[in-house]
């Protein structure tokens, strides 16, 4: 199958004073360090993490909305047009983002029905007529009803804001919606509201989705396959059910161990201290310094994404140097 | 149950005329006792313990009664107040680093908080913040009293802020959504030292919060809360397991598994009624599955289902069913 996205090597990095003051010394901050992913047509990555592990900046990439310090992106098997160029601003309205928080996405002094068709005059497509049309169209395939066209964010509840906005990014036919938090902002009602509908959107209209989240319930619930993240790297990335049944990565076991459920109490890893400052990555692997498997050769060498070769998950890949170990053999 | 802790009868919280955020709560909390409350935003949860506590701004006009070991603290003196408060019941909140002053260092604070509620000096305050970090399990605690908030991480900050909750030595900690700024990991470390400090002290807590994992995990008792009134009450396992209201059960069935083949969510429909328009009767009703007239009439009743397991419900739901699997339920 041929990959509607693909990004190969991504890296970027920023420059940041590591000492306080304007003399202070710079040094080099990795927020995405050498991720390579692809997506399919009608597919979903999901992409976890907790806080400053890069997902984000990752989703901003694979736009080209911040530019790559090094590395490829490829849409449709064609190199990404650079990024502010005429042939790029066309090809977003095939390559749309959602983020967290929806008031901070609109305006708040447009009605929503304008907001929502405002991508077609922005890509000079249809008459107004046609925009308007277009934009209850949208809008039934959110549910929102059409007499919420003339109706201001402020007056919309959270979960509807979210509509709004995921309306307005469905209104150019994308291919892809890179989404980012969609529904973190929102009471646990309505994210089962919000996610149907994903859900719902890609079954009717093929939209793939790189759906990025620290809350690894819901994308579990949307995902084909995830691929999780510790400071600026892919660490573990497999089919989705496959990975939360049976995780191989220390990074993901803790992960997936320290989510409370309602259910019966599972095992759970508990890591030590927190995550190590971005500016100042471990050597080796990254995750070494809270890891109870650690050795010196972890210390030392950077592990590579590797096929871990588990006969019920051919995709599963792993960065670990002891994965293979037996203190580190999922339990069945 | 035993005298209870804490008392909450009848409490109401108006902001104007017309909103009532909090309508007619009643809750105890046992000693010891780790109570669950868990709500969506504008449930009334935390609202009905800065009302407890006597932290809401002079607007909210309170009524009802909350007694801690039969002292009544609505409209009581403030001295009175300022003897309960941090001292006898403490409070942590979602964001520890906007709760902690970012001008004092933090030692300086945690012996600000031992001087005001045991009456230390610096010598005895700083040998105890020693001791009370490593309670909490901050490392090197010598050379962290010396920083200032912002050179901390949240967890570290969240630590902190549980040392100096316990500064006053409380009886019982109120922590409001303690965890929901915090990365998966580092919530799973601070829930962890809670429940341990709990064993430790005796220290009843009541759990604030959103997320029904975390609820379900850390208490003993669980009471749901929507559009600030009580809908359920129960022991935490029968309420997971068995719960009886349309609403509990919708909140258990919107949330997806981590386990197991995955599930289209039941998702609850419509949204949760705005302050200053309640619906009358039942405030779930609009978006129940099995409401019926006298749903939209009559405030439901709060009827006994099971041991300790009390549900505000006019129909009657048998227990292990689910009113979202109903055929009316579907979309």
């Amino acid at each position: 199958m041929s990959a509607l996205l693909e990004a190969i090597d991504l890296r970027r990095e920023y420059v940041v004073r590591s000492k306080r003051g304007p003399f202070g010394a710079k040094s080099v901050l990795r927020a995405v360090d050498g991720v390579s992913f692809t997506i399919a047509p009608g597919r979903t990555l999901g992409l976890v993490g907790e806080s400053g592990c890069g997902k984000s900046t990752t989703g901003k990439l694979a736009l080209g909305l911040i530019p790559a310090t090094s590395g490829e992106v490829r849409c449709e098997d064609a190199p990404m047009p650079p990024p502010g160029s005429a042939a790029w601003r066309a090809l977003r309205q095939r390559l749309q983002m959602v983020y967290q928080d929806p008031l901070g996405a609109l305006d708040r002094r447009l009605p929503i029905g304008r907001q929502i068709a405002e991508p077609l005059a922005i890509h000079g497509i249809g008459a107004a007529a046609e925009q308007r049309e277009r934009a209850f169209s949208a809008m039934r395939d959110v549910g929102l009803q059409s007499h919420q066209f003339d109706r201001y964010p402020h007056e919309l509840s959270g979960g509807q804001r979210q509509r709004v906005v995921l309306a307005r990014a469905l209104i150019t036919e994308p291919r892809l919606l890179v989404c980012d938090e969609p529904i973190s902002a929102l009471d646990v009602s309505i994210q089962a509201q919000v996610v149907n509908l994903l859900l719902d959107l890609q079954d009717r209209l093929g939209i793939a989705y790189l759906f990025i989240s620290h809350d690894l319930r819901v994308v579990r619930q949307v995902s084909h396959e995830v691929a999780v993240m510790y400071l600026g790297r892919i660490v573990e990335q497999g089919e989705a059910e496959s990975l939360f049944a049976a995780p191989a990565h220390p990074y993901t076991r803790a992960l997936v161990s320290a989510i409370p459920t309602t259910g019966p109490k599972r095992e759970r890893l508990l890591l030590q201290g927190d995550p190590p400052n971005p500016v100042d990555v471990p050597t080796g692997c990254a995750f070494h310094t809270r890891c109870p498997f650690a050795t010196e050769q972890c210390r030392r060498e950077t592990p590579v994404l590797k096929p871990l070769g588990l006969s019920n998950d051919l995709d599963r890949r792993v960065a670990c140097h002891r994965v293979h170990e037996p203190a580190l053999q999922v339990a069945a | 149950m035993a005298a209870p802790l804490v008392a909450i009868e009848g409490l109401t919280v108006d902001f104007s005329a017309g909103s009532r955020a909090v309508d007619g709560v009643d809750l105890q909390v046992a000693p010891g006792e780790a109570l669950g409350i868990v709500g969506e935003s504008g449930s009334g949860k935390s609202v009905t313990w800065l009302a407890a506590l006597g932290l809401l701004p002079a607007k909210a006009r309170i009524g009802g009664s909350v007694t801690l070991d039969g002292q009544e603290l609505v409209g009581a003196p403030r001295r009175t107040l300022e003897a309960v408060r941090g001292k006898r019941i403490a409070m942590i909140f979602q964001d520890p680093s906007s709760c902690l002053n970012p001008v004092h260092r933090i030692g300086w604070q945690l012996g600000e908080a031992l001087a005001l509620h045991r009456g230390l000096d610096r010598r005895a305050a700083t040998a105890e913040s020693l001791r009370l970090f490593d309670q909490v399990g901050i490392a090197d605690a010598r050379r962290r009293l010396d920083d200032f908030p912002h050179q901390l991480s949240g967890g570290l900050n969240q630590r902190v802020m549980i040392a100096m909750a316990l500064a006053g030595l409380p009886d019982l900690l109120v922590a409001d959504e303690p965890t929901t700024a915090l990365d998966a990991t580092i919530q799973a470390q601070i829930l962890a030292l809670l429940g341990g400090i709990r064993r430790d002290t005796g220290m009843a807590m009541v759990l604030i919060s959103h997320d029904l994992g975390v609820v379900s995990e850390n208490v003993d008792r669980v009471a749901v809360m929507y559009a600030g009134r009580l809908v359920e009450e129960a022991p935490g396992a029968d309420l997971f397991a068995a719960a009886r209201h349309p609403y509990t059960q919708g909140l258990l069935a919107a949330l997806p598994e981590l386990t197991g083949p995955r599930r289209r969510l039941v998702a609850i429909p419509g949204t949760v009624p705005e302050p200053g328009n309640m619906p009358t009767g039942c405030r779930f009703a609009p978006r129940c599955p099995i409401a019926d007239p006298q749903c939209a009439i009559a405030a439901p009743p709060s009827r006994r289902v099971g041991p300790m397991h009390r549900a505000n419900c006019h129909r009657t739901i048998d227990a292990g069913g689910s009113v979202w699997a109903l055929p009316k339920a579907a979309e």
